[in-house]
């Protein structure tokens, strides 16, 4: 006896949390083998034998104790699952365009389920977003999956999902006016906390910037993410016009060019060295790294400086956080510098320039060193 | 011109992309009613087209009206090739014909095609103005309202119930039609589609007209079924109950009683309304000869004394007697005439109803039914249906000499269905005789003195069981006791019946669900040879069913069977039975004996031993049943009762050899009533197999229970989570040396396992209940076995669950305080509007995250909620509110169910009827079977949420699934199914909302009156 066809279809849509957990992430509900359902009986699960007509979804679900729980059978639990799964196969299409699930009439699924579909299934793994966070969302990106899943552990299945939501989330909002953030979120329906994160996504994805080499493996998800959103706000186009095209996607290439301006902080020498005496009297007794700090002070501000002065040429846009890392992270990094320590001092480092008379750029200097200010924080951490 | 139908097309979304170049469409709309066609603008290059048109206006006959559906096709606009079809959408207009019923429709309709599934929404809107045209002889039945719910609907009253109507047409196939050969399978779906709504809406008005005839204004408890006899044709057929109902005018008269329908009718008073509707004025007695004058079954009709057979072995009705009880009999006699001369009149005195008006089921006799198979033979003429009318008048009127075999002149509970192989058909009738009280059956004027002394007579609660058979001249053997409950009247000791349990039954404990599944092998054969060899196998299979039912009956505990559905199915090379039924303990009925098994060989030691350790197992499940279903009748000793059992207990045998070659399903059904304790032979290893089998039945999960009626006895606190559901199972027999032994445990395991799974799915529910649960079964090829569930998963309050006997006073303070809970755990649904005002905001987010149907903990759910939800206050920076937050889909429910817990429904909107055919020639890129019926399925719901809503409504109650023909063929990838549902289409408000509404009303009256005041001042 077995089984052709078996299928549970309620008025209200079921949705099992803990399926649509093994289902997005990309664990199978078919059986390994070809042997079919079995149904007579209950399927005894001791050992090999009851496992290896199990899918993996199945498998993982006697796991959890669900058996034990509910005194089912297996052979219900796989029938349960399937029909989970054809649900979600079917979901998928419309959780492509949230919205579309929200006006669809096939399946009736109340808000809060409808909220909890979507926002799950464009959560993402940490581990999965730090591989391709700046890369293209392209077609040779989307080749390396591969490789991604071997180092990750996570199922290629669900990379792929999780690689094809930020391409989509990417090309729907690509074009677009108004906040990065809102445009997600219309488009999208997720949360205030996971819309942010894909702008943060997108922008990477549109920026390229550099995240994966070795010296900047230390940082998050989330450190980017602090990152992004700053940018975001102070240093792309959006932030001087709000009606501007990719308005939050693009830096603002003016401002790029005027950063330019800012080398004479660390060309003229008598600027330099009014600087360092405004920062040092201003800290004197307060740092405990004070000394430290006098030795280093016109390497780090040279490299600050210069970080924005090369930011005209695409490849040292995409090398921001390894020149950032490099140049100011890990310097501070070796003098063992306490958190509190590097707050004071890019405080005082940004506010005396106000005293510098020769300086006319203000202006420009609080644009970058205040968004740099709140980055090079977040970075400086073990 | 009696009507003018005016259709607006306003806008299409989610369309699919029909230029691959442009991933856009072309979409325009053709309109079409009979055959007027119209056509919007093309809308170019959109998915979402905003067409808004101007009205389109169609003047039709109303006969037109209620025949034809609206034709609603959406296109593809092609300038170099023909114009692809997007899909459909047929709308049925009917509901807009009734005054009370829908004004207009308006809404989202899915586009439906038949090969694709559902391809975005459409927004009609569909308006009819009709002109009352009364002097013309007609032929339409505008204004007769259908219900198909099988007792008198919520917010009416009956008048009078008239009797039973049917009407059935036939036409041929298109499936089987010349054409289907060259045409597309899309064309030959539609043309399917197209037929069976017109056929249905004629056969609507047909039954229309009779009930016109009959003076009544509606038909209750209506039930159309497709037969489709392949290449002789295809029958639409339908029966109901004709009344005369009145509305219950004013909101004030709504009580907040569904959990307890029978309270609300009783507050109403049911006579001295001396013109309720003007259908109903005029004397009733001349209906006798309009009533048939239409029935094409005339040339069978007969009169009800005339001499039939059956007639002869039963006493003549008539007479009365006298003798049942001492106090009763004299009244019963009278009663009877009185009765029977209301009844006389009417051809066949049948009632589709499953629940009455309290009164109005005097005494229930036990089931009837009737089979007959029938050879096909091809429809020569669509206009003269006779010989299938033949058949069910034949059937009839032996369902009819049953009743009267019981001493009744009624049956209640009615139903008819077929099944269909090949050439070869089984009719089936069942129903429950019954005594009714004349009271309803005609006007009015004959009430006097005798209803009340009716009332008085008859003892709540047990009324019904005492039998109405004489005593003295029993149709067959039943073993009798003093009713349990008043000690004055007799009653069987096991009853039987197809109705619900009626609201004022006294029952101790819980009711379950009870199945008898059986399988029997037959030889393939040909036409008569195959009709003659079901013939045969009919009675045995009806014989062990019955026994079945009976011996699971016992095994519970139990001493009745409500809502019995016996169906039999047939296919090439077996007959497959499945009885279900609600088990429950009547207060009024005797103490079941439990089982005994007698041994063949008693000299073998170990065989002895075994045959204890059974008996034991047996012992052992009837005790834990009694305690698992609170089933603990209170002690009575023979004293008190008086008795009435002379003779010492026979032990009979049932010989499971013997065979009982009549086909009087009746005597069966009863006879086993007389075995105070039942005793299985165990002579073989097939009876040691049935020990087992009624032995490997488990109870369900603790948490959980089940029936199928709408009811569950001894639970009445129902909380409002309702969940409807459908649930298919095809499996395919192993071919090789089937016996049937293997087919019924095979069977037998696909049941168990389906309910298992049932309950596994709807854990999250527990404590809940599934009602309705309703099996269908068949055969759609060889070695494959289908089974199709629909019931509604309800959930109750365990706590209140535990005290089951309570006054009334107490229910009532109870309902008031779920109430309360109910709104507070369901504020996302439909109350919003009512929140405001809502009496308890503090605790309502609390309740509300524990009020979706998940396992978790409330407060850790609450957090994910709020993570989740997109629509979180203070997410957006400066953005108006998100296009989802308000616009979503509004909730419809559907339920199998008359009535919704813990709401009142407020407006019936019309009957729903729907037939759908889906077929795929990519079955595998579909994800096979199981995903292309889910797919329908859910697209199925779709449509009638769809339909629902664009009436106004917001919930389908008495939902029936009545056909789901599912048909395969995996080696050509294809395969097709057909799905017939229908359904009420109401509106409901839930009681917590009416009582916030009534108390804000008087609020808002007097408020314009106090500035009126102050301006004046």
């Amino acid at each position: 006896m077995t089984s052709e066809l078996d299928i549970f279809v309620g008025n209200t849509t079921l949705i099992d949390e803990d399926v649509y957990r093994l289902w997005l992430d990309g664990y199978s509900g078919l059986w390994g083998t070809v042997c079919g359902c079995r149904f007579g009986g209950a399927v005894v699960l001791d050992g090999r034998a009851g496992r290896a007509r199990m899918s993996d979804a199945v498998a993982l679900r006697v796991r959890s104790g669900i058996l034990e729980q509910t005194g089912a059978t297996a052979a219900v639990l796989q029938s349960d699952t399937m029909d989970h799964y054809r649900t979600f196969q079917m979901l998928e299409r419309l959780l492509h365009a949230p919205p579309k699930l929200l006006h669809q009439l096939i399946f009736q699924i109340p808000p809060s389920r409808q909220a909890l579909l979507i926002e799950r299934y464009y959560a993402f793994d940490e581990a999965f977003v730090r591989e391709v966070l700046g890369k293209k969302l392209s077609k040779g990106t989307k080749k390396d999956l591969d490789d991604i899943s071997t180092k990750t552990g996570i199922t290629l299945k669900s990379c792929r999902r999780q690689f094809d939501n930020f391409k989509r989330v990417f090309k729907v909002v690509e074009e677009m006016r108004g906040s990065l953030v809102d445009n997600i979120q219309q488009h999208f329906l997720l949360s205030d906390r996971l819309a942010r994160d894909y702008a943060a996504i997108v922008f990477f994805a549109n920026n390229r910037f550099e995240t994966g080499k070795k010296k900047l493996q230390y940082l998050s998800f989330g450190d980017f993410a602090f990152c992004a959103e700053l940018m975001i706000q102070n240093w792309t186009l959006g932030a001087v016009d709000p009606q501007a095209d990719d308005m939050d996607m693009d830096l603002d290439k003016e401002f790029l060019q005027d950063l330019k301006e800012l080398k004479v902080l660390v060309a003229d020498k008598d600027l330099l060295d009014l600087h360092k005496s405004l920062v040092c009297t201003a800290l004197r007794g307060k740092l405990g790294v004070f000394s430290e700090m006098e030795a280093n002070f016109k390497n780090l501000s040279r490299g600050l400086v210069n970080v924005a002065a090369k930011l005209t040429h695409n490849k040292d846009v995409r090398d921001l956080f390894v020149d950032l890392v490099e140049k100011f992270v890990e310097p501070c990094r070796s003098d063992h510098w306490p958190l509190n320590d590097v707050r004071l001092f890019l405080n005082q480092y940004s506010a005396s320039v106000h005293s510098l008379d020769g300086f006319r750029h203000q202006a420009l200097w609080d644009r970058y060193m205040g968004t740099l200010r709140g980055c090079l924080l977040r970075l400086c951490h073990d | 011109m009696p009507g003018k139908l005016k259709v607006k097309i306003v806008a299409g979304r989610h369309l699919p992309v029909m230029d691959r170049a442009s991933d856009l469409t072309d979409a325009f709309v053709e309109v079409k009613f009979g055959n007027t066609t119209f056509k919007t603008d093309v809308y170019l290059k959109s998915l979402n087209p905003q067409w808004n048109s101007e009205w389109f206006k169609f003047e039709v006959d109303d006969e037109d009206l209620q025949d034809e559906p609206l034709q609603i096709t959406v296109l593809d606009h092609d300038t170099y090739s023909a114009n692809d079809a997007i899909g459909k959408v047929y709308i049925d207009i009917d509901p807009l014909l009734y005054s009370e019923a829908a004004t207009v429709i308006s809404g989202w309709f899915p586009i439906y095609d038949t090969i694709h599934g559902i391809r975005g929404e459409i927004n009609v809107v569909v308006k009819v103005d009709l002109f009352n045209d009364l002097n013309r002889f007609r032929q339409s039945s505008c204004g007769v309202k259908f219900f198909c719910t099988t007792s008198i609907p919520k917010c009416y009253r009956a008048v009078i119930i008239h009797g039973f109507v049917e009407e059935l047409v036939v036409n041929e196939d298109p499936e089987y039609q010349w054409i289907d050969r060259i045409r597309t399978p899309r064309a030959s779906n539609e043309a399917r589609q197209r037929l069976i709504s017109l056929m249905s809406g004629e056969l609507q008005r047909k039954i229309g007209l009779k009930v016109l005839e009959m003076r009544g204004n509606a038909v209750v408890g209506y039930l159309q079924c497709f037969d489709l006899e392949g290449e002789s044709g295809l029958v639409v057929r339908a029966i109901g109950t004709a009344c005369t109902l009145d509305k219950l005018s004013s909101p004030a008269a709504f009580l907040p009683a569904c959990n307890s329908p029978s309270k609300e009718m009783k507050e109403i008073p049911f006579n001295e309304d001396p013109n309720p509707n003007t259908h109903s004025s005029g004397p009733s007695t001349p209906l006798k000869n309009q009533t048939y004058s239409f029935s094409p079954s005339k040339s069978y009709s007969r009169q009800s004394s005339s001499s039939d057979t059956d007639l002869s072995l039963t006493p003549k009705t008539g007479m009365g007697s006298g003798s049942a009880g001492k106090e009763g009999g004299p009244f019963k006699a009278l009663l009877r005439q009185q009765t029977q001369s209301a009844l006389e009149q009417r051809e066949f005195p049948f009632f589709t109803l499953t629940a009455f008006p309290p009164g109005f089921l005097v005494h229930v006799g036990g089931v009837v039914s009737a089979r007959s198979v029938k050879l096909l033979d091809r429809i020569h003429n669509p206009d003269e249906p006779e010989t299938r009318d033949a058949w069910w008048a034949e059937i009839r009127q032996e369902i009819k000499s049953h009743a009267k075999a019981l001493g009744c002149h009624a049956v209640v509970g009615y139903s008819e269905s077929t099944s269909i192989c090949e050439e070869v058909c089984i009719l089936s009738a069942s129903g429950t005789a019954a005594v009714l009280n004349p009271r309803f059956l005609q006007d009015g004027t004959v009430e006097g003195c005798l209803e009340q002394r009716l009332e008085e007579n008859l003892p709540a609660g047990c009324g019904f069981c005492h039998i109405p058979y004489d005593e003295l001249n029993m149709p067959f053997p039943a073993h009798l006791t003093y009713c349990y409950n008043c000690r004055k009247q007799k009653v069987p000791d096991v009853l039987f019946t197809t109705i619900d349990l009626p609201m004022d039954a006294a029952v101790i404990g819980k009711g379950c669900l009870i199945q008898a599944r059986l399988c029997r092998l037959k030889k393939k054969a040909q036409a008569e040879a195959n009709a003659t060899a079901i013939s045969n196998l009919l009675p045995f299979m009806e014989y062990e069913v019955h026994t079945q039912l009976m011996n699971k009956l016992k095994l519970k505990g139990m001493n009745a069977l409500f809502g019995l559905r016996i169906q039999i199915s047939v296919g090439e090379n077996m007959l497959m039975g499945l009885a279900s039924a609600t088990g429950v303990y009547l207060a009024a009925l005797p103490t079941p004996g439990g089982i005994q098994i007698a041994g063949k060989t008693p000299n073998d030691g170990s065989y002895e031993q075994h045959i204890s350790h059974m008996q034991k197992k047996i012992n052992d499940t009837i005790a834990k049943n009694k305690e698992l279903y609170e089933i603990n009748p209170p002690e009575i000793s023979e004293e008190i009762i008086g008795s009435p059992i002379p003779e010492p207990r026979q032990r009979s045998r049932l010989l499971r050899s013997q065979s009982e070659s009549s086909d009087e399903v009746t005597e069966l059904d009863l006879s086993h009533g007389k075995k105070d304790a039942f005793v299985l032979e165990i002579d073989d290893t097939d009876a040691m197999e049935d020990v087992h089998s009624l032995l490997t039945d488990v109870p369900p999960p603790s948490g959980f229970y089940s029936c199928n009626t709408e009811i569950m006895p001894g639970i009445n606190n129902w909380t409002s989570e309702i969940q409807m559901f459908t649930s298919v199972r095809v499996i395919r027999l192993s071919s090789l040396n089937l016996t049937n032994q293997a087919l019924n445990k095979n069977f037998n395991d696909l049941c168990e396992n389906l309910l298992k799974s049932l309950y596994f799915k709807l854990r999250s529910m527990i404590p809940c209940c599934l009602c309705h649960v309703n099996f269908t079964v068949s055969l759609p090829e060889d070695e494959l076995i289908q089974v199709t569930v629909t019931a509604v998963a309800i959930t109750f309050d365990k706590n209140q669950a535990l005290q089951t006997t309570k006054t009334h006073a107490e229910k009532s303070l109870q309902r008031a305080s779920t109430d309360n809970e109910e709104l507070l755990q369901f504020p996302l649904e439909l109350c919003s509007d009512a929140l405001p005002s809502h009496p308890f905001p503090p605790a309502k987010e609390h309740l509300e995250s524990a009020s979706s149907n998940s396992g978790i903990p409330a407060a850790q759910r609450a957090v994910t909620v709020e993570k989740a939800s997109p629509v979180g206050e203070g997410n957006f920076r400066n953005r108006s509110s998100p296009p989802c937050a308000n616009s979503t889909v509004g909730v419809v429910k559907m339920t199998p169910l008359s009535f919704i817990p813990g709401a009142k429904i407020t407006k019936y909107l019309g009957i729903i009827n729907m037939f759908f055919i889906r077929e795929t020639t990519s079955l595998r890129e579909e994800g096979g079977v199981s995903g292309f019926l889910h797919a329908f399925i859910a697209e199925v719901f779709a449509m009638v949420r769809a339909h629902v809503a664009a009436l106004g409504g917001n919930a389908v109650v008495s939902y029936i699934m009545k056909q789901c023909v599912f048909m395969e063929n995996p080696n050509k990838n294809q395969a097709q199914c057909l799905i017939n549902v229908s359904g009420d289409a109401v509106v409901f408000v839930r009681e917590s909302e009416l009582e916030v509404v009534s108390t804000q009303q008087p609020a808002a009256n007097c408020q314009p009156s106090c500035t009126g005041g102050e301006v004046t001042t």
